[in-house]
């Protein structure tokens, strides 16, 4: 076995599937250490706006990479760090305040939104203030006058859009009045001249310019950070595949050890149920399970290990028992009087093992797929983020055809290496584990 | 899967040499085959019982059958009662009333007040008839909301996307593998058994990325469905319409498994190219066609069969979701879809259906192995 797994590592394929493997075990126990489970899911459940300063849809930012993209990203500016604020105390408890958030802005494409988020401390009367934007080129666009109380959505706004020209705030605020279809590079700046009414009253304000790329990987539709997903993905991935794989194989080889040792009719019985698990139609009845009980990604994996335990490879594994069973090393066992269990544990099941492997390491990207298509079908589970569920939320949402490729192509690459990785260690270990293979 | 296959080889390894010995009558190897036939059709017709059983439990678990049986009970009675004239004459609470009886008279009749042990085979026979009453609110292509119809008007386009696709599979990867063990060693060779791993991945996975380049990047092709909307008027323009759209769907099945299935064909081509009895021949100085077809084809065949019996398999699984990829009008999609509307009748009647489907296919490959097997025909002892 050593000797055998030495041999490997003189395959180049076998030690670039081992690196993907590592690679990937490594990602998986970084996430769950930095990103618990329960934060996951909180994360991913995304409410209490935990992503509100996040755009929707933003590519990754790696796109700014290509010498001929320069997409903005998204700005925050906030009026207790960078911008400046001064309070004028007018009469009776009422004062006039004056924020001003400044920002560069050096990209070649038009934000995605624009919002302000105002923090107003008050009693009674909120404070109201007056908005203006002052662009590069010095001009001054009044945007309105409002109540500073919770989010104002500037690209919302149904009369500033009107009074820009039809065109969004974050187009229109933005757009050179030369070049139509280009923003003015500069620095830009957000006023706000308002009264506050009361006393203790305090404003600050946030002025969050999305951008078109966020994070490493992007954001979906509802504005989450896909790497969280496509982080968590990975473990939740890993752990289906080998755990599913790992039931699925062992029951079988247990099975096929008894089967053979016992023969005659445990044998014709364990044949028989085998051939009607493999009519079984498992997608469709995993479908079901998912329809009527439960999408818990571990409810559906111990029916795919239920399903999986007379499966097909019951035959392969049976006619390499029966060549043992004949072993004269067994009959030697017999002799000396070793008990049915012990000749099975002891000595039918480690001669098998190094067959077993390569296809124990076959068999997960199998399962691994299983769960993404479950998922991409729109069963995947509630609340794990995993790469099928992100698939899903991609094509419901037409990703591919709305210039949104990244947001499929990202998941399906990781499960893509993840199963080339598994398959070349495990074409590899089958050639050097099995004799037949090893002479060609 | 590959060592289930050489195990078969290993055990039919002496096929040929015994088989051509004995001569028997042909009358008498058909009646073994037809003999075979039916216990394969026996064994499996039992499992499709009992796999359509097992489906019924799952489904009735949360009492799901009952559920549609009622609501079907209260459709009929509410339609019967609605077409009697003094029925809105009746004030509205007698009207509740004669209701809740009339339904609860009908539930008694079919019996579902007993309990579903009893009941079992009543649901067991109109499971295999496909029986299951109505669609909330999907309809078949002609219109229908009948279950039985809504599945049955959908399965042509099923079989006309994994029929031609399957075929082609088996006799690219067949003829592929006879080329590269011709070859063997050679830079494509080495190429293609490089790229044995590619099938970790299923077909629909492959379709993402074939729409991505070819249909969305390059517009060479359409994204998805079955014939151009509105469908051609002529025969020949349909036909044509129907290939363009079948390219991409069948390329993604082909890719994801014609690799493996290369790979591991060649391996048993060469394994038994190295026989003594090939070698035999070669020195006999039989041509190398004649070598392939009667020295090497036909003992690695039925193995061969086997293994691409479980590619099949695998691949109706993946029919849901590659037909959904894809758009394809068929079961797949329209499983897809039920999924999405809660209608457990369809769901319930598509997983009957790919349960006759996998029954259907593994009976045909039976057949196909009975005639490429000797040990069939000439009746020897089929196991060890």
């Amino acid at each position: 076995m050593r000797q055998g797994l030495r041999q490997l590592m003189r395959y180049p394929a076998a030690v670039v599937g081992l690196a993907i493997i590592g690679i990937l075990i490594v990602v998986a126990i970084w996430t769950v250490i930095a990103i618990p489970y329960s934060e996951a899911i909180r994360l991913w459940r995304g409410g209490g706006g935990i992503w509100e300063e996040s755009p929707r849809t933003a590519w990754p930012r790696w796109i700014n990479l290509l010498p001929w993209e320069n997409r903005p990203t998204t700005i925050i500016v906030c009026s207790t760090e960078v911008g400046e604020k001064t309070v004028r105390p007018l009469a009776e408890g009422i004062s006039e305040v004056e924020i001003v958030l400044p920002f560069d802005f050096t990209y070649d494409g038009f934000p995605q939104e624009v919002t302000i988020f105002f923090a107003a401390e008050y009693d009674e009367r909120p404070p109201h203030v007056e908005i203006t934007w002052v662009t590069p080129d010095g001009r001054e666009i009044r945007v309105g006058e409002i109540t500073a109380v919770g989010a104002y959505r500037m690209s919302q706004d149904a009369h500033l859009t009107r009074r820009l020209g039809g065109k969004p705030a974050h187009i229109g605020l933005f757009a050179d009045p030369a070049a139509e279809d280009l923003p003015i590079k500069g620095e830009y700046a957000l006023r706000l001249e308002g009264w506050l009414f009361e006393e203790d009253a305090d404003l600050d304000a946030r002025l969050v310019v999305y951008g078109q790329v966020h994070g490493l990987a992007g954001t979906d539709h509802l504005r989450r950070d896909l790497m969280v997903g496509l982080s968590w993905g990975i473990p939740v991935a890993l752990a289906f595949g080998v755990l599913a794989a790992v039931g699925a194989q062992i029951s079988t080889f247990l099975l096929a050890a008894i089967g053979v040792w016992y023969g005659k009719w445990v044998d014709g019985a364990f044949r028989w149920l085998t051939q009607v698990n493999i009519i079984l139609p498992m997608v469709p009845i995993l479908i079901m399970v998912g329809m009527f009980f439960s999408r818990s990604i571990w409810v559906i994996l111990g029916v795919v290990i239920l399903l999986s335990i007379f499966s097909s490879s019951y035959f392969v594994l049976r006619a390499m028992f029966l060549q043992i069973k004949e072993s004269p090393y067994i009959e030697a066992a017999r002799a000396y009087g070793a008990g049915s269990s012990r000749i099975i544990f002891r000595y039918l099941c480690p001669k098998i093992i190094p067959v077993l492997l390569p296809q124990f390491v076959m068999i997960i990207p199998t399962f691994v797929f299983l769960e993404a298509s479950l998922a991409v079908l729109g069963l995947g589970d509630p609340l794990l983020p995993t790469l099928g569920k992100i698939i899903y939320d991609a094509r419901a949402n037409a990703a591919i055809y709305r210039g949104w490729e990244y947001w499929i192509v990202q998941p399906a690459l990781i499960l893509l290496v993840m199963g080339l990785g598994f398959a070349m260690v495990g074409y590899t270990l089958d050639r050097v584990f099995n004799p037949r293979l090893r002479q060609i | 899967m590959s060592e289930m296959a050489i195990s078969e080889a290993q055990e039919t390894r002496a096929g040929p040499g015994q088989g051509s010995g004995i001569r028997i009558m042909l009358s008498r190897s058909l009646a073994r085959i037809g003999r075979y036939a039916l216990v394969r059709l026996l064994t499996i017709g039992i499992a499709v019982v009992i796999g359509i059983l097992l489906t019924i439990f799952i489904a009735n678990w949360g009492g799901h059958l009952d559920e549609l049986k009622k609501a079907e009970i209260s459709y009929g009675v509410m339609v019967a009662l609605r077409e009697r004239p003094e029925w809105r004459i009746l004030p509205r609470e007698e009207r509740d009333a004669i209701y809740q009886e009339m339904v609860a008279i009908e539930r008694a009749r079919r019996g579902l007040d007993r309990p579903f042990l009893v009941r079992t085979p009543g649901y067991l026979i109109s499971a295999l008839t496909l029986d299951l009453g109505r669609a909330a609110h999907m309809t078949s292509p002609s219109g229908s909301s009948q279950v039985r119809l809504i599945i049955l008007e959908l399965l042509p386009a099923t079989l006309v996307l994994f029929g031609p696709a399957n075929l082609l599979l088996f006799f690219l990867a067949l003829f592929g593998a006879l080329f590269l063990s011709r070859r063997y060693g050679s830079k494509l060779d080495k190429a293609i058994i490089a790229l044995a791993p590619t099938s970790a991945a299923p077909a629909w996975f492959y379709g993402l990325f074939l729409i991505l380049i070819f249909a969305v990047v390059l517009g060479w092709l359409p994204f998805g469905g079955m014939v151009e909307a509105p469908p051609p008027p002529t025969i020949w323009g349909y036909a044509l319409s129907l290939l363009e759209h079948l390219v991409l769907p069948v390329t993604a099945i082909v890719i994801s498994a014609v690799f493996v299935n290369i790979y591991s064909w060649r391996t048993f081509f060469l394994i038994h190219s190295s026989e003594d009895y090939v070698e035999m021949a070669r020195a006999k100085g039989l041509r190398s066609g004649a070598i392939e077809r009667k020295y090497v084809l036909r003992p690695t065949l039925p193995p061969i069969i086997m293994q691409f019996a479980l590619t099949l398999i695998f691949m109706w699984m993946g029919a849901i979701i590659l037909e959904t990829i894809f758009g394809w009008p068929g079961l797949g999609r329209q499983m897809y879809r039920a999924i999405r509307g809660g209608e457990t009748p369809v769901i319930v009647g598509i997983t009957i259906i790919f349960a006759y489907l996998l029954a259907a296919t593994l009976f045909i490959i039976d057949i196909i192995f009975a005639l490429v097997d000797p040990r069939v025909k000439v009746g020897a002892e089929r196991r060890v």
